[in-house]
């Protein structure tokens, strides 16, 4: 019998996650709807202003990416909790960190990823620049990953509590303030005429920092609420 | 090893501290001479649990959850081979079903597969006749059989009496 | 000396010696509060460009400092838990929480009264401001994720994680905030530019001794019902002489 080598087992939870997004697709849907009406529903607050509007574009569209992560999140280890398979894979002879990491990034891919793509059309509602758009874009690529990363270490401690969706976005929200001020940085320093190297190198950062030592905190965070 | 007790007296519990998925209050368990907690990659490889959760996916088919099972295990499977596997467990014709549509006791073996592609020496398994019918339950006996043979070992619970042909079963009771 | 310091890592013991040191603690902090608002009213002279309004930094700076203090410190002792499984430090790190919100609450709370008849509003953006706002939800996170879980052990253990992430994040989300402050604000108003008259000094680091007290006294009061709580099964607190009446 052939061993899996480990970036093999990487692909295998990918695929395995996505597989399971698909054929629960009307999930994956609500999140994205969420984020569209959340964005929507900004201009129906503060006025139809197109300069107050363009102004606010950037925020609003990270404040709603922001909250609707927080909303996929829940479900990223709760379905496997219920089920048993989380237990399997605390029992896999492999690092649990790798199979963590796996996870986030099929969370991200369905929950991050169509964000990102959606983000432009929302831009356009709010008539930002192209050059603001391809920043924001950007941005979106390189934060969301550790929205979704950040966000698995709270939703590990959270496994299986009463209310456990609220507590969640306590708890990571103040945890991702440094993603929304790059995020948002970026744009207003394209749109000032300014360089956004400094925001995306800072955000690119985050990202490998995230990268690093998020799926080492999730896996502990995990094995101590499945204890 | 059968491990028997009255509902409550800690049947499942002793074994999930044996998979080190609980901490012991008091002790250390070993696995060929090494704590588990040190040596938990070896210990891992060489043992498979079961537990009351089947540890399948609903939305998935028999197969799929075959091979994702025993990748998470670490091992390779073959479509081929997976495919043999169910067959032997009485799954022929129902391999590609979403396991939602599949009754109780199908489910069970679904999950019992995986006990058939790895090559584990020690099998931990918590109820296991579990929904399981007359002809499974011989399957399974006939199973435990062969792992024996291999040199395995196995260690389980069960409220059905266990009957493995030609091998006799230690009993530790709990109370 | 290390076998007296494990003897009373132990909450058994530690629950006897907390009590005998709350009182050391507790007389010192009412005497320092009192020095304090004597020297901070009576002596201290009205400020040149703030008037008597400067008057509630005696209390403001040092909450905001013990703050952040007891977060470390809080984290630190939920670290020591989590690594060498001494429940004592666990109880420590929980028994601590609630003062830190505290000060970060006061910490804000006379931050907006200052502010308004300086800065002409009750809050303002500033980075220093926004950073022990986050500050305060990080504490709450703590306190939340601790009282809703409801076996001890996992508690202790998964509010640590969470205290250990934050105090990792802390400069991170500081840094972040006052780089953010600073690109939508011209400038904020400095106050450590100002010379300080020496009393007011006085009366600023007495108050902060007192608030070191009275934190110590609060952990110790509130570790003290913790481990009553915990261990309210064992025979050693069925029969302490305020348990049996």
């Amino acid at each position: 019998m052939k061993k899996l080598s480990l970036p093999g087992l990487l692909v295998l939870v990918v695929r395995r996650d996505l597989v399971l997004a698909m054929r629960r697709r009307a999930d994956v849907l609500t999140t994205l709807i969420f984020f569209v009406m959340v964005v929507s529903l900004f201009p129906l607050g503060v006025g139809p202003e197109m300069d107050m509007l363009r102004k606010m574009a950037s925020g609003v569209l990270w404040v709603a990416a922001l909250l609707s992560s927080m909303l996929s999140l829940g479900r990223l280890f709760s379905a496997d909790y219920l089920d048993g398979t989380l237990e399997q894979m605390m029992l896999a002879p492999q690092s649990l960190s790798m199979l963590v990491l796996g996870k986030m990034v099929a969370h991200w891919m369905v929950s991050g990823l169509p964000l990102v793509l959606m983000a432009p059309v929302l831009g356009v509602q709010f008539d930002m620049s192209a050059n603001a758009l391809g920043v924001l874009i950007l941005s979106l690529l390189l934060g969301t990953p550790i929205l979704s990363m950040v966000g698995a270490i709270g939703a590990a401690l959270t496994l299986g509590l009463r209310g456990g969706g609220v507590l969640l976005s306590l708890l990571v929200l103040p945890l991702c303030i440094p993603v929304l001020i790059f995020g948002t940085g970026a744009v207003e320093a394209i749109s000032a005429g300014l360089t956004v190297v400094p925001h995306m190198s800072l955000l690119g950062a985050l990202l490998l920092l995230a990268l690093v030592f998020t799926p080492w905190v999730t896996a502990q965070a995990l094995r101590i609420s499945m204890e | 090893m059968q491990v028997e007790g009255e509902n409550g007296s800690g049947k499942t519990s002793l074994l999930r501290t044996l998979c080190g998925l609980m901490m012991p209050a008091d002790g250390k368990i070993f696995w060929r001479g090494e704590d588990i907690k040190e040596a938990d990659e070896e210990y891992y490889s060489e043992m498979i649990y079961l537990g009351h959760l089947n540890a399948i996916k609903d939305e998935l088919s028999a197969l799929e959850n075959l091979c994702i099972s025993a990748g998470v295990d670490g091992l390779e499977v073959d479509e081929r081979q997976a495919l043999q596997v169910l067959r032997r467990l009485g799954l022929k014709g129902r391999e590609a079903l979403p396991v939602k549509v599949l009754s109780q006791g199908q489910r069970r073996r679904v999950a019992l597969s995986r006990l058939l592609v790895s090559d584990a020496a020690l099998w931990i398994l918590d109820e296991p006749l579990a929904a399981l019918d007359v002809r499974a339950v011989d399957l399974m006996q006939e199973l435990i059989a062969e792992h024996l043979e291999k040199n395995g070992m196995v260690i389980f619970t069960t409220h059905q009496p266990l009957l493995v042909p030609g091998v006799e079963l230690r009993r530790l009771s709990l109370s | 000396m290390a076998i007296n310091w494990f003897k009373y890592s132990a909450p058994t013991t530690f629950y006897g010696l907390a009590g005998k040191l709350i009182p050391w603690f507790a007389i010192p902090a009412v005497i320092l509060c009192g020095i304090s608002l004597y020297i901070g009213f009576a002596v201290a002279p009205v400020d040149a460009q703030q008037g008597e309004f400067y008057r509630i930094i005696f209390i403001h700076v040092p909450a905001s400092i013990l703050s952040m203090f007891l977060y470390m410190i809080m984290a630190g002792y939920a670290a020591l838990g989590l690594i060498f499984n001494t429940r004592l430090s666990s109880m420590m790190a929980s028994a601590m929480a609630p003062t830190g919100a505290l000060f970060a609450f006061i910490s804000l709370w006379t931050g907006a009264l200052w502010g308004k008849p300086m800065w002409g509003a009750w809050w303002v953006w500033d980075a220093r401001l926004t950073s022990e706002l986050i500050l305060l939800f990080l504490y709450l996170g703590f306190i939340a994720l601790h009282a809703s879980i409801d076996d001890p052990r996992r508690a202790d253990r998964a509010s640590a994680l969470l205290a250990i992430v934050g105090s990792v994040n802390v400069p991170i989300i500081y840094f972040s905030v006052k780089w953010w402050n600073t690109l939508h604000q011209g400038s904020t108003i400095k106050f450590s530019g100002t010379s300080m008259h020496i009393a007011m000094q006085q009366a600023m680091f007495t108050m902060l001794a007192a608030c070191w007290m009275y934190a110590i006294v609060m952990t110790l009061m509130r570790v003290r019902s913790i481990i009553l709580e915990r261990e309210r099964h064992t025979k050693w607190v069925t029969e302490l002489p305020e348990v049996q009446q």
